[in-house]
Order: structure tokens, then C-alpha cells, then sequence
């Protein structure tokens, strides 16, 4: 009697555990804070995949995916985006016409500080994500804003997370204004909301499927999807931004695509960036 | 002349062993079922020679054996959320990724795999 009763139960049990442990996760945990997000963010991928490190999510699906491992080490040997690098630098190093330098709106003169972006800037009540601290600059000196599909302000930003590479994400939500908050909990809905016709969420492939096969490609994980960039996307034939990743991949799915450093991108950046807080920053770097 | 004929035999037998081409190569349904722009299954499920299989649901065949009926199936393929709502699969029919016709068609071709 008792194993007859047993079994059923057991596989209940077993699924209510699952529940209880993923379902949080696939779905959007309600009333959890960034903190707890994180917890168990990466509690969720330990499990998936056990034998990677928090390090190894820098490398993106990299980490998982062995075979296009090896071709994407051989071109990491002669970076394709070194040039957008040393011409960032020129350009950083270029003065405004009032004598100005980009340097002087960044603490460290901008150096090594990328992994702390994007940060909450109380004064304008807004995520202010590298790309738009550039533009936000710019205008403090009397300069025209760049576009942000366009290469300058690409190469500008790989550049300055070239002198950060390495270091922990670092991303801070201030417990000392409430929008800063709102604008993560924006951006962790964008996350879990289904989008477009092929009715996704970023979650869906993400993380419900991390690993899984998506016709020959593997899904990376979400565990450090913000840390690589600007990336030389071989599919482009050029560098580009994580803004952009988002609205190709919003394409895809048939649903709208913002434009990038919109508020729904900035926030949702925010939100990832949070969540790979302590992996290490890869940028620039290239994938398929 | 009796080596030719056995010879003939051979190649008789032979060319009776390679496998007659699938009848529903030309099947619509497979078309709809193969396009990337149509129902563009393979991103997801294995399907009898399609090339590199998406994995993240089961491979199509023996359907008969998962679902009472067409209609059943049907239901999945219209909209896959009724039953389960945080599945991977697109909602063909309610979102109009394709049509009624273009569905039953699938489901047609999908129907007699083993």
C-alpha cells in the first residue's frame, strides 16, 4: 500500500519542487528584491549548468557551446575589433571645440569605469547607460549627440570598456530613490513580458531553454549577456551595440524594436546588468 | 548468358533496396512545416530529414500516440498557451503566423510520421 502510494506522490512532490525552484524564474518573481532577483539568477544557471564558473559567463555562449568555442578562439586570436578600439581612443582623446575632453565628465577620466554602467542618475531621474554618459557629455560641452547606430559612438564605448575588461560587473540600484527601482522592476517586466507575433519572452529562450539547440545554435544563458560588449558580430561584418542585439533580436520574434538607449532598452539593460553583477566585463568581443 | 542474367539479378535486387522516395516529399504540409518564414518547425523539433533540429521540444513523429486526434493536435498548434502557459511554442493560429489551411496542412503531413 505504502509504495503504491509512494510513487505519485513522490513525482508530485518532485514537480512541486521544481515549481517551487524554477517556476519563480521562468516566470516573473513578484515582490522580489534585485537582490533575491540575482540570488536566484544564478542560483537557476549553477543548477543548469553545474561546471561552469561565474567567470565563464563573460564568454557568453562560448561557455556552453564547445564546438563553435574553438572558431571563435582562433578569431579572438586577431581581434576584429581592435581597430574600433584605437580609433575610440583617438576620438576620446580628440578635445570638444572648447578645449574639453571627454575625460572630464567620467570619474578616472573614464578609464576603467565601464563595469559600473549603466548607473542611476538621480538628477535626471534616469537609467544612464556608457553610450548615453557619451552623449550626455557631449551636450554638456556644447557638442552635437552622436547617433547611436553609428560607428563613433562604438568605437568610443569599446574603448572604454577596453580599459575596464576583466573587472566585475558592478552595477548599483541606490536605495535612496525610489524611481531607480521602478526603472529595474521596468526592465525585469520587459524581460519576462511575451513580445511580438512568435509571442517570446527573453526568458523563454534565455532562460527556460538556455543550452537547448534553436535550429543549429545553442541559447546562451542571460548570466552575463550584457558583458561583451560593444561586439564585432560576424553576422553584421562589424561592431555594434548591445541596444542593437536587443532590437535584431526583437525582429526576429516579430515584435517591435526599440530605438537604441530608448527607456525600455536602457532599463532592461539595467536589469540584466544588475543580474551579472560579479562577471567579469569581456568587451569588446566577437561572436557568430 | 547465364552470368549476365545473374548479374541482372543482382542489380535487380539492388536497386530494389534503395528506398523508394518518401510520398509525402512533396507533401505542401512538409513545405509549410520546413520554411523558415512559414511554421519553421525544425527551429525547434527533429522532423524525419530535416537538417540540424532545433532540440527544445520532442521530435515530431508518432503524433497519433500524443494526441486523441487532428484536432487535438490542432488545438497545440493554434495556440499552445492554453495548455501549458509558459510554453516555448509560438501560437501559429491565434497570432496568424499561419493559416487555418496552411495549419491542416501540417498537421495532414505531420500526421502519418513514424
Amino acid at each position: 500500500m505504502a509504495t503504491y502510494l509512494r510513487l505519485p506522490w513522490d513525482t508530485l512532490l518532485r514537480a512541486r519542487l521544481f515549481i517551487f525552484t524554477f517556476g519563480f524564474i521562468i516566470s516573473p518573481p513578484l515582490c522580489a528584491t534585485p537582490e533575491q532577483d540575482l540570488a536566484n539568477f544564478r542560483k537557476y544557471y549553477q543548477q543548469r549548468f553545474p561546471n561552469l564558473t561565474l567567470n565563464d559567463y563573460s564568454n557568453g555562449v562560448y561557455a556552453i557551446d564547445k564546438v563553435a568555442r574553438q572558431s571563435w578562439e582562433a578569431i579572438e586570436e586577431f581581434p576584429p575589433y581592435e581597430a574600433a578600439i584605437e580609433t575610440g581612443k583617438k576620438l576620446f582623446n580628440t578635445p570638444f571645440n572648447n578645449g574639453k575632453h571627454y575625460a572630464d565628465c567620467f570619474p578616472h577620466k573614464g578609464l576603467g569605469i565601464a563595469h559600473q554602467y549603466p548607473v542611476w542618475n538621480k538628477a535626471k531621474g534616469e537609467v544612464v547607460t556608457l553610450s548615453k554618459a557619451i552623449n550626455d557629455c557631449r551636450l554638456s560641452h556644447n557638442e552635437s549627440e552622436l547617433a547611436y547606430d553609428k560607428s563613433e559612438i562604438v568605437n568610443l564605448t569599446a574603448y572604454l570598456v577596453s580599459t575596464a575588461r576583466g573587472k566585475p560587473i558592478d552595477v548599483k540600484i541606490p536605495t535612496d530613490d525610489s524611481r531607480a527601482l521602478a526603472a529595474y522592476e521596468q526592465g525585469k517586466s520587459f524581460y519576462y513580458q511575451r513580445h511580438g507575433q512568435l509571442n517570446f519572452a527573453c526568458a523563454t529562450c534565455h532562460i527556460q531553454n538556455a543550452g537547448k539547440k534553436l535550429r543549429a545554435e545553442i541559447l546562451s544563458a542571460s548570466l552575463g549577456h550584457t558583458n561583451n560588449w560593444p561586439t564585432y558580430r560576424l553576422k553584421w561584418g562589424e561592431i555594434g551595440s548591445l541596444h542593437r542585439r536587443f532590437a535584431e533580436c526583437l525582429t526576429n520574434i516579430k515584435a517591435q524594436a526599440y530605438h537604441e538607449q530608448s527607456p525600455e532598452f536602457r532599463n532592461l539593460e539595467y536589469f540584466l546588468s544588475y543580474l551579472g553583477n560579479g562577471v567579469p566585463l569581456s568587451g569588446p568581443s566577437t561572436r557568430k | 548468358m547465364k552470368q549476365l542474367l545473374v548479374l541482372c539479378l543482382i542489380l535487380a535486387s539492388c536497386t530494389s533496396t534503395i528506398p523508394a522516395p518518401s510520398s509525402n516529399i512533396d507533401h505542401p504540409g512538409k513545405k509549410i512545416a520546413f520554411a523558415r518564414e512559414k511554421g519553421n518547425c525544425l527551429a525547434c523539433h527533429e522532423i524525419e530529414d530535416g537538417e540540424f533540429p532545433g532540440n527544445i521540444g520532442p521530435p515530431l513523429k508518432n503524433l497519433p500516440s500524443r494526441f486523441k486526434d487532428k484536432a487535438a493536435l490542432k488545438s497545440q498548434i493554434w495556440d499552445a498557451s492554453r495548455f501549458n502557459p509558459e510554453t516555448s511554442m509560438p501560437p501559429f493560429g491565434k497570432n496568424k503566423i499561419l493559416s487555418e489551411i496552411e495549419i491542416d496542412q501540417v498537421i495532414d503531413y505531420l500526421w502519418a510520421l513514424k
